[in-house]
């Protein structure tokens, strides 16, 4: 555990092989703690035994796998449409953003956890989930497209004012690549929520038993105690995070590369 | 809303005019008298420079040729000359920053207002061509705002205001943030553009050397509420140069021009 920091900055094998290195001890103080103290798998199960899980069931959960991700991809196309297409509409309209952005808050302020049940007793389950994953992921998207539509440099506003731009050319050429920056940052944070939505309403509806995503496999291994399961299930959740940040932070990368001041590398 | 409210009383006198305010005032909406009231006249091809203290209401007053403002009182009357070109406009604006649109290259920043009135490509692209070369852009039209200098931003800056080939190019303390080796050289430049292009250029500027250099007549204003305190006529040799600057005849004219401001702002807040 030596960490040369020379002049500020360690370097980046450090960086990166510090984290990693720091994982592979816990696995493996994981496995000894688990293999000599006997502990079955029902109480904790070894890093061995999740992973043999993970292989030997993934039939079932990589079916899950793809239902969760559909759902989660479904919220957060639908979160992204919304929130972008309801901050067009504010900017456009100061009454509807008076009249509705208060509900908008409502929405966002109150647990998700807490709706779920409400929206599986109202609409078919297929449609609840990605309903949940809506609600938790619109908010950060809309208040952060209203926020970078509004963040319009005022001189080029005269400029396409001066030159009789018409309002649907000055959003085109100018609210929204302006807001750019800000809808991405806002996408980014909605990918992981809508995650989070799909997990919620997920296990809302596992008590039902109609669900069959990886958070439903999660609480129904925990009925059967098959806790090894539950672990390969939950290492597959983290996994699909992590991706789907991955994802849309490289996106945000090459769209704002050439020019914004969060994507210019230390050469520039 | 983009055409500046204009008293269309077009006698023969005020042909050669190419803008006029009479009477014009500006209040803001909080209660500041910004401006007036002024009266100016702007002779076609002439170039003027509006000189005072910052926060005097010159800015304003562009604004209010500009049609970015409407006055408060009074009326402000933009000749017009017949479009030889489609996407003419007739009055072109640069900014005290250079206002570039940073997501997009050179060339697509110059495009701008011919885009906005549908000028076809192929045309527009000519256009482009012939505006980058004027400011000595032509290599650079690929490249975007941000690895440009500041003097390098101004000149793609005055490359959108004349590939609209307007006739008055009204411009708000375009050079205040540069240095004065880039200033110098785009006074120059801004110089060379005007003898031969014979736009009205309107300048503002809160530098008396720059306005004794770059114009033929200098419009001293007062501190807010800004109004025109005196006129000075700058006549010398047609083509100026660098020489210009070193004369003792500029040198005078730098003295009455700062005489001129000086109860402005004996009399002003600062």
């Amino acid at each position: 555990m030596s960490a040369p920091a020379t002049d500020g900055r360690p370097p980046r094998f450090v960086r990166i092989g510090l984290p990693v290195v720091l994982l592979a001890i816990l696995i493996v103080a994981w496995e000894l703690v688990v293999r000599l103290k006997d502990i079955p798998p029902y109480v904790l199960p070894a890093p061995s035994a999740v992973f043999t899980t993970l292989i030997v069931d993934w039939g079932v959960l990589s079916q899950s796998l793809l239902v969760t991700l559909l759902t989660t991809f479904e919220g957060f196309v639908a979160a992204a449409a919304g929130g972008i297409a309801l901050a067009l509409l504010f900017n456009l309209s100061k009454w509807l953003e008076y009249s509705l952005f208060p509900y908008a808050v409502v929405l966002q302020v109150t647990p998700v956890i807490a709706i779920a049940p409400l929206l599986l007793i109202y609409l078919p389950q297929p449609i609840a989930v990605v309903v949940c994953a809506w609600i938790v992921a619109f908010f950060p998207v809309l208040s952060n497209t209203t926020l970078g539509l509004n963040s319009v440099d005022r001189n080029l506003a005269g400029l396409f004012q001066l030159y009789g731009a018409s309002r649907w050319q000055t959003l085109r050429l100018l609210k929204l690549p302006a807001a750019l920056p800000f809808i991405l940052g806002g996408l980014r944070i909605a990918g992981g929520l809508s995650l989070i939505g799909a997990v919620v309403a997920e296990i809302a509806a596992g008590s039902a038993g109609a669900g069959s995503g990886l958070a439903y496999r999660i609480a129904e291994s925990g009925y059967r105690l098959n806790i090894p399961r539950m672990f390969a299930a939950l290492l597959l959740l983290s996994a699909a995070g992590i991706v789907i940040y991955g994802l849309l932070a490289l996106t945000s990368h090459f769209m704002l590369r050439r020019w914004h001041e969060s994507a210019l590398g230390k050469e520039s | 809303m983009t055409d500046s409210p204009a008293s269309q009383e077009a006698d023969a006198s005020q042909a050669e005019l190419a803008v006029t305010l009479r009477n014009v005032t500006k209040v803001f909406d909080n209660g500041v008298i910004a401006l007036g009231p002024i009266d100016l006249e702007v002779r076609r091809g002439e170039f003027v420079s509006l000189l005072g203290p910052s926060g005097c209401g010159k800015s304003t007053a562009l604004r209010l040729m500009a049609g970015l403002n409407v006055p408060t009182s009074g009326s402000v009357h933009v000749q017009r000359r017949m479009a030889k070109l489609s996407g003419s406009h007739p009055v072109g604006f640069v900014f005290q920053e250079p206002t570039l649109m940073p997501w997009t290259s050179v060339r697509e920043n110059v495009r701008l207002p011919l885009k906005l009135a549908h000028v076809p490509r192929a045309q527009a692209n000519r256009r482009i061509d012939e505006a980058l070369a004027q400011m000595g852009l032509s290599e650079f039209a690929d490249a975007y705002p941000r690895e440009l200098s500041g003097g390098m931003k101004m000149r793609v800056s005055l490359a959108r205001a004349l590939v609209t080939d307007c006739d008055i190019l009204l411009m708000d303390e375009p050079f205040a943030a540069l240095d004065e080796i880039t200033r110098f050289r785009l006074n120059n430049d801004l110089l060379a553009l005007w003898r031969s292009l014979r736009k009205t250029i309107i300048f503002v500027t809160h530098s008396v050397f720059e306005s004794v250099y770059l114009s033929q007549r200098v419009l001293v204003m007062t501190a807010r509420p800004g109004r025109i305190a005196a006129e000075i006529g700058i006549e010398t040799a047609d083509p100026r140069t660098e020489d210009f600057r070193t004369s003792a005849g500029y040198a005078a004219y730098c003295r009455r021009v700062s005489d001129a401001l000086a109860p402005s702002y004996r009399g002003g807040s600062a």
